[in-house]
C-alpha cells in the first residue's frame, strides 16, 4: 500500500465535520506555521519539498509564490482553482466534497505565508452542493477561531470565500479565473505581466489548484524535505488520479509517484484492470488535452523502459512517442472503443469551450470537429487527415492561452498513433458505422508514419 | 416590475461584501445565479437589467457574462432540465444511449422541451464526474451511473414531485 498523504483519512465517519477532522489532527499546519514559523520559512519548506502545480502544468510550486510582488500597502490574494473542468478530471471535487477542512487548513496555512488576508475559492457552477460544503467547512472553522481577525493571536486576518463559476471550462486557466472572479467573461489576458505582479484588481495574485494547496498541509506538518523523500526525481510526494473509462474500478486514488503505469492500471490496489475482461487499447493518462497512447507506448516507453506514474516518466519520448501527466485525468479505452468517435467528442469540447478571442482556436477548433464528424460518419476524404493535421498545427502556439494547445494535442496525437484507424473510416465507410476498428492497428504502431 | 423579496436581496448584499470595496461587479455571475433561479429558470431582459440595476452596472455588462457561461439559459425551460454529459469519458461509458432513450421516452432531443412544459434536454461538456458515468446533471445535484431504468426512475419521480406540488 503506498502512503498516503491527503486521502488517508478520508474514510473516517464524518471527517466532513470539524470536531472530526480537528480530533484526527487537523489544523496542525496552521498552528505550526503562525505560531512557530515566517511567512517566508513556510514558502522555503513549500520549495524544499518540489511540490509541483497538481492543476495540470506542473509548475514548481514554492518558485511560483516566490515571484508574488510584494509592494507596501497592496493587498495580495489566494485564489484557489477549483474550476476543475479538464475531461477525465474529477479529484479536486472528491476531495472537496468528503474532506473539505483539509483544503481550507491548507488554504489559511498558505494565506499566511503569501501575506493574503482574503483568499477566494473558485468552484465550476456545476459543483454547487459542494458549495455548501465548503462554507459549512469555513463557518466550523471561523467559529473555532482558524479564521476572521488575530487568529491564535498571532495578528494574522484571513477570510476565505467561495465563488461559483457559471460554466466554462476556460475559467480553469488562471488569468480567465481572474477575469471571470473580477465579474467579466473569460477571456484570458495576455501575459505579462504575470498574476504574481497584477493579478485579482491588479494586485499581486497567487492561482493554485486545490490539491496543490491541500499538499501543503503535509508539508508544513512534517517538512518539505520529508515530503520530497517520496516519489522519484522531480515528481516529489503523492498524486491524485482520477482514473474513468473501459477499467474495473472507477475512482479517485492517491499514488506515490513510483509505481509503473501497468501496476496502476491492473492492480486491484487501483484500476483492477480492463472492464469486462477487455483488452487496453488506448490511453489519455493527464486529462483529455494530454496526447492518447496506444497500449504499448503506455505500458513501455519508446526506449523499452517501463513507463512510470511520474511527470518526468509519462513526458519521456516527448509528444513523438510520450504523453504528460496534467492533471491526473486518466481514461482508458480498450478495444472495443474508436478512437475517431473519442477524438470528436474532445474536438467538440474544445470548440463548445473556446472562449471566441483567438481566431486559430476560435475559428479551428470548429474546423477539426467538423472534419472527424465526417470522418466518423463515413463522409471523409482521405485528404481530411492531412487537412486536420495542418489546422492542429496552426492553433498550437498561436493564441493566448494554451486551450488552443490542448484543442490541438489530442487532434494530433491520435492522428500520430491512429492513423490507419482514421484510413479505414475513409476507405470503409459502411464497415465503419457498424462496427470499431479494435486492436487490428494496435499492434504495431511506431511505424506508422509521421506527416511533417 | 420584477423584484427579489428583502430576503433574497439581504443574500445579494451579503455577496457583495464578499469583494472589496467598490468591487461589486464580481457580484455579478452569483447574483445571476440567484436571479435565474428566482425568475423562472431563465434569464430575461428584464431580469438581467435587473441584476445590472442591483449592482449598478450597465446593462450590457451583465449581458455579455450571461452570454458568455454555460450555466445560464437565455430561453425559458422546462420544470425538470437533463443535462446530460457527453464529452469522451462519458461517450465511452454509454452516455449517447441515454439520450437516445430520453428521445424515445420524451420525443425531446438535445436543446427541447416536452410540449407540458415539464422536461428540457440538453446536452453538455463534461461536468467532472467521469469515474461515474454516464452522468447528467439535474437541479442543483448530478444522478450518476444512468441506466435506462434509472432514467425511467428519475422521470417518474419529476412527474410525482410536479403533482404533488400543484
Amino acid at each position: 500500500m503506498g502512503r498516503k498523504l491527503l486521502l488517508d483519512k478520508i474514510k473516517v465517519e464524518n471527517i466532513r465535520l470539524y470536531d472530526v477532522y480537528r480530533r484526527e489532527g487537523g489544523y496542525r499546519s496552521v498552528e505550526r506555521a503562525l505560531k512557530t514559523m515566517t511567512p517566508d520559512a513556510v514558502t522555503e519548506e513549500v520549495k524544499k519539498s518540489g511540490l509541483r502545480g497538481r492543476g495540470g502544468a506542473g509548475f514548481p510550486t514554492g518558485m511560483k509564490w516566490g515571484f508574488l510582488a510584494k509592494p507596501a500597502e497592496v493587498p495580495r490574494y489566494l485564489v484557489v482553482n477549483a474550476d476543475e473542468s479538464e475531461p477525465g478530471t474529477f479529484k479536486d471535487r472528491y476531495l472537496m466534497e468528503f474532506i473539505p477542512h483539509l483544503l481550507i487548513e491548507g488554504m489559511i496555512t498558505s494565506s499566511y505565508a503569501l501575506g493574503s488576508n482574503r483568499s477566494y475559492i473558485y468552484i465550476r457552477g456545476e459543483y454547487e452542493w459542494i458549495v455548501d460544503i465548503l462554507e459549512q467547512a469555513i463557518t466550523e472553522a471561523k467559529n473555532n477561531g482558524w479564521l476572521g481577525k488575530n487568529i491564535l493571536g498571532t495578528g494574522f486576518d484571513c477570510e476565505i470565500y467561495v465563488h461559483r463559476g457559471a460554466g466554462a471550462y476556460i475559467c480553469g486557466e488562471e488569468t480567465a479565473l481572474l477575469e471571470s472572479l473580477e465579474g467579466k467573461r473569460g477571456n484570458p489576458r495576455i501575459k505579462p505581466p504575470f498574476p504574481a505582479v497584477k493579478g485579482l484588481y491588479d494586485c499581486p495574485t497567487v492561482v493554485n489548484n486545490v490539491e496543490t494547496i491541500a499538499a501543503v498541509v503535509p508539508i508544513v506538518n512534517d517538512g518539505g524535505t520529508e515530503y520530497a523523500k517520496i516519489g522519484i526525481g522531480k515528481s516529489t510526494g503523492t498524486k491524485l488520479i482520477s482514473a474513468c473509462g473501459n477499467i474495473n474500478k472507477q475512482g479517485v486514488y492517491e499514488i506515490e509517484m513510483n509505481i509503473s503505469v501497468e501496476e496502476f492500471i491492473y492492480s486491484d490496489e487501483y484500476c483492477g484492470g480492463i472492464a469486462k475482461g477487455r483488452k487496453l487499447k488506448a490511453c489519455i493518462p493527464g486529462g483529455s488535452s494530454v496526447p492518447i497512447l496506444p497500449a504499448n507506448l503506455l505500458l513501455t516507453t519508446a526506449k523499452g523502459e517501463k513507463r512510470l506514474m511520474t511527470y518526468e516518466s509519462l513526458a519521456d519520448g516527448g509528444f513523438a512517442t510520450g504523453s504528460m501527466m496534467g492533471s491526473g485525468g486518466f481514461i482508458v479505452l480498450d478495444d472495443s472503443q474508436c478512437v475517431v468517435r473519442h477524438t470528436y467528442t474532445l474536438a467538440r469540447f474544445y470548440r463548445h469551450e473556446s472562449c471566441g478571442q483567438c481566431s486559430p482556436c476560435r475559428e479551428g477548433t470548429g474546423w477539426m470537429e467538423k472534419i472527424l464528424w465526417n470522418i466518423e460518419t463515413g463522409k471523409g476524404k482521405m485528404s481530411d487527415i492531412d487537412l486536420l493535421w495542418d489546422i492542429q498545427r496552426k492553433i498550437e502556439g498561436n493564441t493566448i492561452c494554451p486551450l488552443g494547445d490542448a484543442a490541438a494535442w489530442p487532434v494530433a496525437a491520435a492522428i500520430r498513433h491512429f492513423r490507419d484507424e482514421f484510413e479505414w473510416h475513409i476507405t470503409n465507410p459502411e464497415d465503419a458505422q457498424r462496427r470499431n476498428f479494435g486492436l487490428a492497428h494496435y499492434a504495431d504502431p511506431l511505424k506508422v508514419a509521421t506527416p511533417a | 416590475m420584477i423584484k427579489f423579496s428583502d430576503d433574497r436581496l439581504k443574500v445579494v448584499q451579503q455577496i457583495i461584501a464578499r469583494y472589496p470595496k467598490g468591487k461589486q461587479k464580481s457580484a455579478v455571475i452569483p447574483v445571476l445565479h440567484i436571479a435565474q433561479k428566482e425568475f423562472g429558470g431563465w434569464l430575461s431582459t428584464e431580469t438581467m437589467d435587473y441584476v445590472a440595476s442591483l449592482l449598478n452596472l450597465l446593462p450590457i455588462e451583465v449581458y455579455e457574462v450571461a452570454t458568455f457561461y454555460s450555466m445560464y439559459n437565455l430561453k425559458p425551460v422546462g420544470k425538470y432540465m437533463f443535462e446530460v454529459c457527453q464529452t469522451g469519458p462519458c461517450m465511452l461509458n454509454g452516455s449517447d444511449d441515454i439520450i437516445k432513450y430520453i428521445y424515445d421516452k420524451l420525443g425531446i432531443k438535445p436543446g427541447e422541451t416536452t410540449s407540458d412544459g415539464m422536461f428540457t434536454l440538453k446536452t453538455v461538456e463534461c461536468l467532472g464526474a467521469c469515474g461515474y458515468a454516464p452522468m447528467m446533471q439535474m437541479g442543483k445535484n448530478y444522478r450518476e451511473h444512468l441506466t435506462k431504468e434509472k432514467i425511467d426512475m428519475i422521470v417518474e419521480e419529476c412527474r410525482n414531485n410536479a403533482a404533488k406540488n400543484n
